[in-house]
């Protein structure tokens, strides 16, 4: 299989990138030799077999929905490319 | 000896003897680090001014007589576990100037027991790689040969230990991060199973395979590291609820009775390198003689571990990266005028072409209509690897293998060619995928004097087999005792 240009541009805007016209037919040309490596993996017989998120399983996590430690909002706000009035601060949405 | 090129454990005999301060130790190492890491390039950031301070405070706590096996031991810790005040770059420019505000559990529990961190050490970036030649910030060089990668992707940790810039350091481990990188510059490393040390503070890379571990100068100090970083974390929802056991306690057993296994699948594998085989057999034999009996196992599904990694791996990154919007903290593109375009704007100048590859294949696998096809397959054929590690540890204590197919290439060579950068990680990715842990040792060295590390891998919470297989070793081998001449 190989991945068309158009494909790499549709997946990298889903994956909120940019690519420069130079670099996407090299980008198409490797996504497209891994994955048809990874294609391998349809020959393998795994008709009833569970799939596996996490190799030691836990169950939930639970605590009490209690108040705990947290981070102050002048810490939180100190790594911020931009902010006001004590909030992160975006360029215009619509 | 120089002080810097002490081991943990010789060094906290002469702290606790009162015959060398923290101080002076720690000013050795940061002497090192002024006189060759200009050559080896292993520290993002040295915080010698917070080490100095930490140092003396040890100091302090040595002469009330509060002193734990890493009180004022000078360490490094990758650059991708928060440390509050001093910046947790990953090796990004998405993340330059980070400075976190909290410590991940790990530097919390090495501050705790009084260990002094020196700085931050270099990796490939997000730890996306498996020769540190994929950091966006400098370049890191094998202190055995500096014209040849350290490994990675923690090559710097494994770099600064080898070339005694530290005592010992921490690294990530996600498919062999640690353990390569310690095969290629001759030191121990460890990827302990998965959820026995917190990953609150770790930034993520791939969240159902990364784990904490150390690299050392030797077994003892590997299983020093491992007390004062494994554990139970709220933190942590991974994490998992089980007694520490003191490592270091079951190093002298011997090892009769211990029963190797040698996986079929795993000989005369093509690419591996006659070199690596011969120090592999070598070590083996040297086992045998130790008392270890060597069975044959087979793990029939080796064959699919690359291909089930180079989806599971870039799936979760692809949803873990997605946090890096230039909002919150780390760089922004300013030139865009509205949200959407500069989020895309910051990513694409943020992130390395490394990264960016690995988004885009995770992102192309979880979208619509392929995620069966590749996450869901993927997720059972992991399955099925980690069933024939369970199959095998039947009939066998630990499995031996090499750690890398061949010692450290070059700087330059592999690298526009990502698929066979993946392929020689074929060794370490299994221990991920099945959550298995795994260790390299010293165990040879190339005619060309390169490193190489034998792997131990063992079932879930075997870390003391593991411990024990490797001290035995090393009791007879001198190959950990060598150090690079720089």
């Amino acid at each position: 299989m190989k991945i068309s240009k158009d494909e790499v541009l549709k997946v990298a805007a889903l994956a909120r990138l940019d690519i420069d016209d130079a670099a996407i037919e090299p980008f198409a040309q490797q996504i497209s030799t891994i994955l048809n490596y990874v294609d391998t993996l349809k020959n393998v017989d795994t008709e009833g077999v569970p799939g596996t998120s996490h190799a030691i399983s836990l169950t939930n996590a639970f605590r009490e929905d209690e108040l705990q430690e947290h981070l102050e909002r002048d810490r939180a706000l100190a790594n911020a490319p931009d902010e006001e009035d004590g909030a992160f601060t975006v360029p215009k949405v619509i | 000896m120089e002080l810097n090129e002490l081991t943990i454990h010789a060094a906290h005999d002469l702290l606790r003897n009162k015959e060398i301060s923290s101080v002076e130790l720690t000013q050795a190492v940061l002497d090192q680090i002024a006189a060759v890491d200009d050559k080896v390039g292993a520290y993002i950031t040295v915080a010698g001014e917070q080490a100095l301070k930490a140092a003396a405070n040890a100091d302090q706590a040595i002469t009330a007589g509060e002193i734990t096996p890493l009180t004022g031991i000078p360490l490094g810790i990758k650059d991708l576990m928060c440390t509050r005040g001093i910046p947790t770059t990953c090796a990004s420019r998405i993340l330059e100037n980070f400075v976190p505000p909290y410590n991940a559990t790990v530097v919390d529990k090495l501050n705790s027991a009084g260990a002094v961190t020196v700085g931050k050490l270099n990796m490939d970036e997000f730890a996306m790689g498996s020769s540190t030649g994929h950091s966006a910030l400098q370049a890191t060089y094998n202190p055995w040969d500096l014209e040849r990668i350290p490994g990675g992707s923690s090559g710097g940790s494994a770099a600064a230990v080898a070339a005694d810039m530290c005592l010992g350091a921490l690294g990530s481990d996600t498919g062999g991060s640690i353990r390569q990188p310690a095969s290629h510059c001759g030191v121990v490393g460890m990827k302990p199973t998965y959820g026995r040390v917190s990953r609150f503070g770790l930034v993520a890379f791939a969240s159902s395979l990364d784990q904490i571990g150390p690299l050392s100068k030797d077994t003892r100090d590997c299983a020093l590291l491992l007390n004062a970083v494994s554990g139970y974390d709220p933190r942590d929802s991974t994490s998992v609820p089980r007694d520490v056991p003191d490592y270091t306690a079951a190093l002298k057993a011997g090892l009769k009775g211990i029963r190797a296994g040698i996986p079929r699948e795993y000989t005369d594998k093509e690419g591996l390198d006659p070199e690596v085989a011969a120090a592999i057999k070598a070590a083996i034999a040297t086992l045998e003689d130790l008392g270890v009996e060597c069975v044959e196992v087979s793990l029939p599904n080796t064959e699919h571990c690359v291909a089930v990694y180079y989806v599971i791996a870039p799936c979760e990154a692809s949803s873990n990266l997605a946090r890096y919007d230039g909002v919150k903290y780390g760089f922004r593109d300013t030139g865009a005028d509205s949200l959407i375009p500069m989020y895309r704007a910051t990513r694409s100048a943020g992130f390395g072409a490394e990264v960016q590859r690995r988004v885009i294949i995770g992102t192309y696998c979880l979208s619509a209509g392929y995620y069966d096809a590749y996450y869901g397959k993927a997720s059972q054929v992991r399955t099925l690897i980690a069933r024939d590690f369970q199959n095998a540890f039947e009939t066998c204590d630990v499995i031996l293998s090499p750690v890398a197919p061949e010692p450290a290439f070059k700087i330059g060579e592999n690298t526009d060619d990502p698929l066979k950068m993946y392929l020689s990680d074929i060794f370490t990715l299994s221990a991920n995928l099945a959550g298995i842990p795994g260790m390299s040792v010293p165990c040879g060295f190339s005619q060309a004097g390169l490193p190489i590390g034998l792997q131990i891998l063992g079932p879930h919470f075997a870390e003391e087999t593991l411990l024990k297989v490797a001290y035995n070793f090393e009791q007879t081998t001198e190959f950990h005792k060598q150090k690079p001449v720089l």
